[in-house]
């Protein structure tokens, strides 16, 4: 096995540097946003009764989605063996630790009492996934810091499979317990089902290898280090396999509910009668975001493309915030069928379509859990060792045959 | 040697001044807070006790009431503020939670600890305040400590079912 | 000799009698007020509260109940910078028309006070939890308003605060970034018990409706366990298998 070089990256340009500003300036918007929120209450945002979970929790279930799913790389190297992914798998977590810390930032920071915060971690009522995902997220946290230890320090390098594999459970748990939140909701027509939990592993494992692809190639790019084509061509092929899983999770979950007469309202309101929700699905979800990934990652040449295959990642993550914001919004959006069989009207939005308008600190709050992810990613491989210093092919994979394999970047 | 003196006497200056330092502002006047005096009597429970357990009071009968329905006045925030906390004046504001001449910010103002009864409570008086006595001049709940409340419902309770 | 032991004995029980009666006098004096439970008696499980709603009484445009919930709790009109979707409503009135038959009904709708509440389920630090005598409430004390509550409620009962508050009712402390929804009237409850009448029901009752009827479900002999035995009722989304205290007719 050979024995990889990493290094920090050196972090002295002045790209470097505007990234990191940009990020920190992003991070000061959605800071003042949040203010807002927190001073004067909810009242300025677009959340009301009807749709309690805006904006800002579409970010912070993609981005708590998408941890779990980046640490696949690295489990694929301990937990499965493939050593072809082993360079990669410091970085598989560190990306998991910041997405998760984005993502959790947000989610807190739009709790009507944040302040409370305390309450949160020391009061426990057991029956509620909510709570054991308090305790499954800041588990994560330790567990994956352990993972990276015994990959980061040579002598504990042979725990790194035991201890891979207990993260790698720990994620299954975790994100299964981030689907149970909606698939426990009984009352609600478009949760209720226990497919919740495995479509949000599938999408775990998608958005995050789609995050953690463009991450790559972009910090290969911008530090000039050399990434072969052999690495990059495994991991669009494994994001093409999980763009595909996640397709068939969605067939069955829609399929199930068109069967059933009882859902066939809420199906009809996602598939064709919601508007915005509707288009979301259709074009942003299933054409941009899994559909045109699949052509542009299994197409015989775009498929050898760097940027295309950059831009399939992108897509698959636009569609991803697009499939987020349909189940979390269009689910509460769809009205609760309180008198099934009746008609209802009152002055508290019975029976229609709630209204709903993301409002500007929503989407800056999201933003910002965005940029704290990926600042914490730059600051980190500016100052530890995750990144190794080449992933040219006869580094990744020196027992590779193919004479074709060269050490161009992109 | 004469270094070395130097040396000390630079030592022995910086000591005096910084004993000075925290001896001064001692030697000012001390800032208290002007704690404006409640109706009635006597409160619920000795002074030095409130000042030093209000908050387990207020804690634990959030809890009692809250979960168990339990309502005694004894400890009843509402009934805290009845007392401690004035009526408006004809035409004027009455004081509110965050001045100097409320009640409780007087001293949590001054303490810089931060309360958050009245996110939710209303900060002011809703009610009459607890009387000694009542008009018949029997003693209330207000003229006895706790434990003995409890004890005198707890045998009436116990003679009304016989 | 025994006149004067007793004469002693005697001067004696009279004073042990008046200090009795001195120490006993104000707890008769609480409890001959309160007809419900003593003040510091803790709520048990040997009462269920719940009501009856018979719909055929109930008046398509009469909002009684909503008005004397809004006085009675303090909702309704210090949410100033809220917009109407955003302002909390803990009870409403519901106009129904069935789909294949046309016929109307109204019905006010509030916390249903479920035996096995999904809010409490699903509560992260258990803030939405029922009281042992049926009624369930929000212990804003902990309550982070995650919202998830109101998320998995069946009937949504429960509004979120969006904006700072001042000048509470005491019957009902409300405040910015905490959930809250309809309490049973739990001080009237705590107070009264059985005689207790929370404040929808008494409105409808001067109104001439009468359409509500709270009563202790676990007591047989109640007017509310009398009426529901000998009438029949449902509840609302009885699939659910939640069984809530609150009780229908007429739909």
């Amino acid at each position: 096995m050979n024995h990889y070089d990493y290094q920090e990256i050196e972090g002295r340009s002045g790209g470097y540097w505007a990234i990191l500003l940009a990020l920190v300036g992003l991070m000061a918007v959605a800071g003042y946003g949040w203010y807002l929120m927190e001073h004067e209450g909810h009242w300025v945002t677009g959340m009301n009764n009807q749709i309690v979970w805006g904006t800002p929790h579409v970010f912070a279930i993609f981005l708590i989605v998408a941890a779990s799913g980046a640490l696949n790389v690295a489990s694929i190297a301990s937990v499965f063996g493939k050593y072809q992914y082993k360079p990669l798998a410091r970085l598989s977590g560190l990306l998991a630790i910041c997405l998760l810390a984005g993502g959790l930032t947000v989610l807190v920071l739009d709790l009507g009492r944040p302040d409370r915060l305390v309450v949160a971690m020391t009061y426990y009522n057991f029956k509620s996934i909510f709570a054991w995902n308090i305790i499954l997220y800041n588990g994560f946290f330790a567990i994956v810091a352990v993972y990276l230890w015994t990959m980061m320090q040579y002598s504990l390098g042979k725990y790194s499979k035991p201890v891979g594999f207990f993260a790698f459970l720990w994620r299954l748990i975790l994100t299964t317990g981030t689907g149970s939140i909606f698939g426990f909701l009984v009352a609600r027509q478009g949760y209720d089902a226990a497919i919740m939990a495995p479509l949000f592993i599938a999408m775990s494992f998608s958005f995050g290898l789609a995050i953690f692809i463009l991450l790559l190639m972009g910090l290969y790019n911008g530090t000039r280090r050399p990434l072969g084509d052999l690495a990059i061509r495994r991991l669009k092929n494994l994001l093409g396999v999980f763009i595909a899983g996640v397709l068939y999770f969605v067939l069955a979950f829609h399929l199930t509910n068109l069967y059933a007469t009882e859902h066939h309202g809420v199906e009809a309101f996602i598939l064709r009668d919601g508007g915005i929700y509707t288009t979301l699905f259709w074009w942003v979800q299933i054409v941009l975001g899994s559909l045109v990934p699949l052509a542009l990652l299994y197409h015989p040449s775009w498929g050898k493309n760097r940027k295309l295959i950059g831009l399939a990642a992108l897509l698959v993550i636009i569609g991803g915030l697009a499939q987020v914001y349909v189940i979390v919004i269009g689910g509460q959006a769809y009205p609760l069928v309180i008198f099934p069989g009746y008609e209802a009207s009152s002055t508290f939005t019975e029976g229609v379509v709630a209204p709903y308008s993301p409002s500007w600190p929503e989407v800056m709050l999201g933003l910002g859990g965005v940029a704290v992810a990926l600042f914490m990613v730059l600051f980190a491989v500016k100052v530890l060792k995750f990144l190794p210093i080449s992933l040219a092919d006869n580094m990744v994979d020196p027992y590779h045959k193919s004479g074709a394999a060269d050490t161009a970047s992109a | 040697m004469k270094s070395l003196h130097h040396n000390n006497k630079r030592i022995a200056t910086l000591l005096v001044a910084v004993l000075l330092s925290f001896a001064l502002p001692a030697m000012a006047e001390t800032p208290v807070p002007a704690i404006p005096k409640g109706k009635g009597v006597k409160c619920v429970e000795p002074t030095d006790v409130m000042r030093k357990r209000h908050f387990e009071f207020i804690l634990h009968q959030r809890d009692a009431t809250m979960h168990e329905g339990i309502r005694t006045p004894q400890h009843s925030l509402a009934q805290c503020l009845n007392c401690h906390v004035p009526k408006a004046e004809a035409g004027q504001e009455r004081v509110r939670y965050g001045s100097d001449e409320h009640f409780c910010s007087a001293c949590h103002n001054y303490t810089a600890v931060t309360i958050d009864c009245f996110e939710c409570h209303n900060d002011g008086p809703t009610g009459q305040p607890l009387e000694l006595t009542d008009a018949e001049g029997r003693p209330t709940l207000l003229a006895q400590p706790l434990d003995l409340v409890d004890e005198a419902v707890r045998v009436a309770t116990r003679e009304e079912e016989q | 000799m025994s006149k004067d032991v007793n004469a002693t004995r005697r001067k004696f029980l009279g004073q042990a009698a008046a200090l009795t009666g001195l120490s006993v006098a104000p707890g008769v004096f609480l409890v001959d007020l309160a007809h419900g439970k003593p003040a510091d008696e803790p709520v048990s499980a040997k009462n269920r509260w719940g009501m009856l709603i018979d719909t055929n009484k109930c008046a398509k445009d009469c909002n009684a109940c909503v008005t004397a919930c809004q006085e009675e709790n303090g909702w309704g009109s210090n949410e100033v910078k809220s917009r109407p979707d955003q302002q909390a409503q803990w009870i409403r009135k519901v106009n129904l028309k069935h789909k294949a038959t046309g016929a109307t009904y109204s019905l006010p709708m509030l916390c249903q006070h479920c035996e096995t509440p999904p809010c409490a389920d699903v509560c992260p630090t258990g803030a939405s939890f029922r009281r042992a005598d049926g009624i369930v409430l929000v212990d804003k004390h902990i309550c982070i308003g995650c919202r998830y509550c109101m998320m998995a409620c069946p009937y949504k009962a429960r509004s979120f605060i969006h904006e700072a508050l001042e000048d509470q009712s005491v019957n009902a402390p409300r405040g910015k970034g905490t959930v809250e929804s309809c309490t049973l009237c739990v001080h009237r409850v705590d107070r009264d018990g059985a005689n207790a009448t929370p404040a929808c029901a008494e409105a409808c009752n001067e109104e001439g409706h009468e359409a509500f009827i709270f009563g202790d479900l676990n007591d047989p002999d109640s007017r509310l366990s009398q009426t529901l035995k000998k009438f029949g009722s449902r509840q609302i989304r009885a699939d659910l298998g939640l069984n809530p205290g609150i009780h229908y007719k007429g739909i």
